[in-house]
């Protein structure tokens, strides 16, 4: 049983935390390892990937789905994992940051970001990258796209739209996707 | 109290928990107190009928999750508190899409795969032109288009744009089997529809697009991406021949309980040519027609003026797509 003075008095019939009955196993692969725990169904993908896997890279900012500063890959797709519990990821590929690369090792957005220095407090920059991983490999594979051409401002605001940043003002992070782009089709084309 | 090096310890001073007695405790606090929604009960149902059997047995108790993304928040606020949710989105049976002159979309279909399918948006060009317009793409990767209908928030759009295509919401319970309801008597209400606690929306049937249909959507938000103020949609059909309009809707998002039909205002276009001074005396009726309230970011005054000047801009945009 929790302390008496974390069970909220206007909620008398709330079921204590961490009952027996109330825990799922999620079971998922996380930047390709298959991770599996027992958590309670309420735990979020940010708090399960934060506190139980100790990925902390993700942000958690305004924890309602408005900054994207959380924003992971779901099977390949970017998402808020403040806005997805845990045990909605079972079976499922989440990647983190950490996934990304290494400091050895960058990501091409990694790369393309820190040449073009997307970036201040660096507090929204994991989501960001996320949000751009996604953004360039879709873009990659739509044939509406024709080939060789880079991706314009409006496109790149577009899809970042759900991201938010206070310091930079975005610019920098535009050159850092536009440049990601060129460090991609140079080593496609290489 | 004791010291914990977990900056959740920051959470629980603001709520007010002041002495613990021991580490063990003081850890299971910081774990609960990091968990934002009240703890509820969790089942993943596989096929519609187990569905059906969990929400006959825990009626209003529980609450329906499919893509979560207006129910997370509302859980993560506790503004919501349901003690089970039955998450349909491992039934298979509910993600299907069916083209066949109309459109059958089930419950589960996410509204990216509105944004991913060019044969999808050629079906229902209306649904093409409004689900650009929900949230971000992140939002609309995990959303569900029955999710958003089924949640039936006024200023959303999937509502607003089932009005306007008259589509039909098929509902299942264990006990009353299946029923159809047509979506002008399916949004009775803020958050609030003619879907019973035991009913379960499986499937959403848009009739198929006529020829000479165009489709028109708007919004005025303060941000992209945010809820709009108001936003409207337009479906105009035009006579190939003699280019009169033989079809006019007109809805709204944002300016009532439910998303609204403008009938007075889409009645005056049918059997005239839609030229910009007949579009502009719709604009008028239908602004004239509204009783929004005002808040925070629009008042009354300002709702109805964007909402004439919204029509003007979905009318034109559904004629253009006509001809």
């Amino acid at each position: 049983m929790p302390p008496a003075e974390l069970q909220t008095p206007h909620t008398p019939h709330t079921p204590p935390d961490e009952s027996p009955d109330l825990t799922v196993t999620v079971n998922a692969t996380v930047n390709g390892t298959r991770r599996s725990t027992t958590v309670e169904p309420r735990r979020t993908l940010a708090d399960w990937l934060r506190d139980d896997l100790g990925l902390t890279a993700t942000h958690l900012g305004c924890e309602q789905g408005v900054c994207g500063a959380c924003t992971v890959l779901v099977d390949g797709d970017p998402v808020r994992s403040c806005l997805m519990l845990a045990v909605q990821a079972r079976e499922m590929a989440v990647t983190t940051v950490e996934g990304l690369g290494s400091v050895a090792d960058m990501h091409p957005v990694q790369q393309g970001c820190l040449d073009a220095m997307s970036f201040q407090c660096g507090f929204c920059t994991p989501g960001f990258l996320m949000a751009i991983t996604a953004y360039l490999a879709r873009r990659g594979q739509t044939a509406e796209v024709p080939d060789g051409r880079a991706p314009s401002d409006d496109e790149i605001r577009e899809a970042l739209s759900g991201n938010l940043c206070r310091c930079t003002g975005y610019q920098s992070i535009v050159d850092g996707v536009r440049r990601a782009w060129e460090i991609t089709s140079e080593s496609a084309g290489a | 109290m004791l010291s914990c090096a977990d900056d959740n310890c920051k959470r629980l001073r603001r709520r007010g928990v002041r002495e613990l007695s021991c580490r063990a405790q003081l850890r299971r606090a910081c774990k609960a107190a990091a968990m934002k929604p009240p703890p509820f009960a969790y089942d993943a149902p596989e096929t519609i009928d187990e569905a059906l059997g969990l929400l006959d047995e825990h009626g209003d108790e529980a609450k329906v999750l499919a893509g979560g993304q207006s129910l997370i928040p509302l859980l993560s606020m506790r503004l919501a508190r349901p003690a089970r949710l039955v998450d349909i989105a491992r039934i298979a049976e509910l993600g299907q899409i069916f083209l066949n002159g109309s459109t059958r979309i089930g419950a589960t279909v996410r509204q990216c795969a509105v944004e991913r399918s060019a044969e999808l948006r050629t079906a229902n060009p209306l649904l093409g032109k409004a689900i650009p317009f929900i949230g971000h793409g992140p939002i609309r990767n995990r959303g569900t288009i029955g999710g958003s209908v089924a949640h039936a928030d006024p200023a959303a759009e999937l509502p607003a744009v089932m009005l306007l295509l008259e589509a039909e919401m098929v509902l299942r319970s264990a006990s009353g089997g299946e029923r159809t309801v047509p979506a002008a008597e399916f949004f009775e209400g803020f958050l609030t529809t003619a879907a019973q606690p035991q009913e379960l929306l499986v499937e959403l049937r848009l009739p198929a697009w006529l020829p000479g249909t165009g489709a028109g959507f708007q919004e005025i938000a303060r941000r992209h991406g945010d809820f709009a103020i108001v936003g409207a949609g337009a479906v105009v059909q035009l006579d190939p021949g003699t280019g009169l309009v033989t079809d006019s809707r007109l809805a709204f998002t944002g300016v009532a309980g439910t998303p609204v039909r403008a009938t007075e205002a889409e009645r005056m276009l049918v059997g005239h040519e839609p030229t910009i001074a007949a579009i502009a005396e719709m604009a008028a009726v239908a602004r004239a027609g509204l009783e929004p309230s005002g808040d925070v970011h629009a008042s009354a005054a300002y709702r109805r003026h964007i909402a004439g000047v919204l029509t003007e801009r979905v009318v034109k945009e559904a004629v253009d797509a006509a001809r």
